[in-house]
């Protein structure tokens, strides 16, 4: 690794000036909820930190998570990130193919065993591992494989990180997340269908300067889905003020009111997309009039339909309510009946009693 | 990778609701079956008033407290007032409540902004406790309270606390919140038929009823 070039390096080849270096380090060190006090320490490791080798591991999964990264506003200062690291396997990407790649791989692992980082996309299937091969391997041993030599894994996407697309019911190829498989190494996910691309850069930028960031229970890092996109929405005055559009082209949808009623679920999703927004911070899903879909959220397409609000039953509830009224009223007709007939016998085997009858009785 | 907040919040917007429900009205109409079929003895005797007229007009004129009675139990009246519109306004003026109706029934109607609705859910909450309060204080209301009282008690507060911290994010995960503010919803659709609960119901036909008995006697009710 010696020989692999540093950044600074990298950056005057591209024609990147210092200053605008900086300012993406100070720009990516607000993202990251760091005190701006430690951008030019995210500068300084950026820089000197040797290119470590990065192998990208696509599972089942829809390369739009390698598009996303891939065509984010390039050429620009985020792809030098990843120029900042030496992406040495990735099948969608590497001119090499088929037997080549995997000794690319290979390679790369040897090279840097227990160095490398690990970077997978997709899920994994457990029900027959057959279901999904690279190069006559199937996923779930290139995965057991390539992970045990990783210092740590990065799951990028839903897939990846929480089983995805392919993990939704019913789950025909047994999709699971990286985390189901491999339990002894650090997973850092960054889940989003697909993620925002400065989001994936911002956590491998962190990891070169820091580490592993602050993690939350789903093993995200905080300070991109610290927060729901309801608490950052641009539109929460309209659902503080009760304003909604109730159509995709009514008067509310014009007049850019709240998408609760339409099914948005930025209430119960965390992710930075209302702050950080897509291409280039231009907009984000909600600003271009479609509600939250919650793609950061594990078993998101399982959340009982995206055009559903959040506050409607998820079931098919009027079926019960159904069975309930033709129930109820066979129950109840059954009990009032027995009831009744209870009544009339008890007034059948009332003795009318007069004074002369108490009078023998006692 | 499971989200235990995200399969309870799903649990309770799928299945648990669907067994609320369920229980919900299917209990409900079973116990207005019962009593409307067991039906009351025919009074042979020939009214001396109007008894029908006098039972309407008992449904609504028991929703107005008899003069100088607020002032001899203020917190039952007033708390119990404030407690029903704050219940109301919050369950049937908040939009994602509204959102439920429309997608049940297809009907809508407007809803209320935040300050109206939190206003509201506060002031219930409040009068939910004292009412509280006077049952664990005043000697004669003490003794005439059951443990059922105070499970509905509970049980109604619970809907507007939960949601109220739920909208707020005051504590805890945002989706176990919501979670835990539909179960809430939930458990209160549960005990609603079997417990005084079912008052929401058969309010209308006791007053009927009672005000049948002053019409016959002729007297106004
Ligand atoms: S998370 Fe979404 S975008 Fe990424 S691979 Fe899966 S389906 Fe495709
Ligand atoms: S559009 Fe969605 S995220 Fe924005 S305020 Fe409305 S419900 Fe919340």
């Amino acid at each position: 690794m010696a020989n692999t070039p540093m950044l600074a390096e990298m950056m005057k080849t591209h024609g990147i000036s210092r200053r605008a270096f900086m300012k993406y380090c100070a720009s990516l060190t607000s993202l990251m909820a760091l005190s701006p006090a430690l951008a030019p320490r995210v500068a300084e490791a950026l820089e000197n930190a040797p290119r470590p080798s990065v192998i990208w591991l696509s599972f089942q999964e829809c390369t739009g998570c390698t598009e996303a990264i891939t065509r984010s506003h390039a050429p620009t200062i985020e792809d030098l990130i990843f120029n900042a690291v030496s992406l040495d396997y990735h099948h969608t990407l590497q001119a090499a193919s088929g037997h080549a790649a995997e000794e690319a791989r290979e390679h790369a692992m040897k090279q840097h065993y227990g160095k490398y980082i690990l970077i997978v996309d997709g899920s994994i299937p457990i029900k027959d591992p057959g279901y999904s091969c690279i190069a006559g391997i199937s996923n779930l041993d290139m995965l057991k494989e390539t992970a045990a030599g990783a210092a740590a894994i990065v799951s990028v996407g839903t897939c990846a990180a929480y089983g995805g697309v392919g993990h939704a019911d019913p789950n025909p190829t047994g999709a699971v997340a990286v985390s189901e498989i491999i339990k002894d190494k650090p997973i850092i996910n960054v889940p989003g269908c697909p993620p925002i691309p400065v989001v994936m850069t911002g956590v491998l930028a962190h990891f070169l300067s820091f580490g592993i960031p602050e993690l939350d229970e789903l093993g995200r890092p905080k300070a991109f889905y610290g927060n729901s996109i309801h608490d950052r929405c641009y539109r929460r005055p309209f659902y503080d003020k009760g304003q909604f559009a109730e159509g995709f082209d009514d008067e509310g949808a014009r007049e850019g009111w709240c998408l609760y009623k339409l099914g948005c679920k930025g209430p119960t999703t965390k992710s930075a997309c209302a702050t950080v927004k897509w291409n280039n911070g231009v907009s984000f899903p909600i600003e271009a009039g479609h509600p939250c879909l919650g793609c950061t959220e594990p078993d998101f397409w399982d959340n009982g339909g995206f055009y559903k609000p959040l506050s409607v039953p998820a079931g098919d509830y009027r079926d019960a309510g159904l069975a309930a009224v033709a129930g109820g009223a066979a129950l109840g007709a059954a009990s009032a009946l027995l009831a009744k007939a209870g009544k009339t016998k008890a007034a059948q085997a009332h003795e009318t009693v007069d004074a002369h009858d108490l009078e023998k009785s006692s | 990778m499971n989200s235990p907040a995200f399969d309870l919040l799903m649990w309770a917007r799928g299945p648990a609701f669907d067994i609320a429900l369920t229980i919900f009205i299917g209990g409900i109409i079973i116990r207005v079956l019962e009593i409307v079929i067991l039906g009351r003895k025919k009074d042979m005797a020939a009214p001396k008033g109007n008894p029908v007229a006098q039972g309407f007009k008992t449904i609504f004129s028991r929703s107005i407290p008899r003069e100088g009675l607020v002032k001899f139990a203020p917190i039952t009246y007033l708390g119990g007032y404030i407690f029903h519109l704050g219940f109301f306004v919050a369950f049937l003026f908040f939009a994602p409540h509204i959102a439920l109706f429309t997608d049940a029934f297809g009907i809508k109607w407007p809803d209320a902004g935040r300050v109206i609705i939190e206003s509201a859910t506060a002031l219930a909450v409040i009068a939910l406790l004292a009412l509280i309060y006077s049952r664990m204080t005043d000697p004669v209301r003490k003794a005439l309270t059951t443990f059922d009282d105070y499970l509905v008690l509970i049980l109604s507060g619970l809907p507007l606390i939960t949601g109220y911290v739920a909208v707020n994010k005051l504590f805890g995960d945002g989706q176990m919140m919501i979670a835990i503010h539909i179960l809430s919803v939930e458990a209160l659709m549960i005990a609603f038929p079997f417990t005084k609960l079912m008052h929401a119901v058969t309010f209308v036909m006791s007053r009927y009823y009672n005000g049948t008995i002053q019409g016959r006697k002729g007297a106004e009710s």
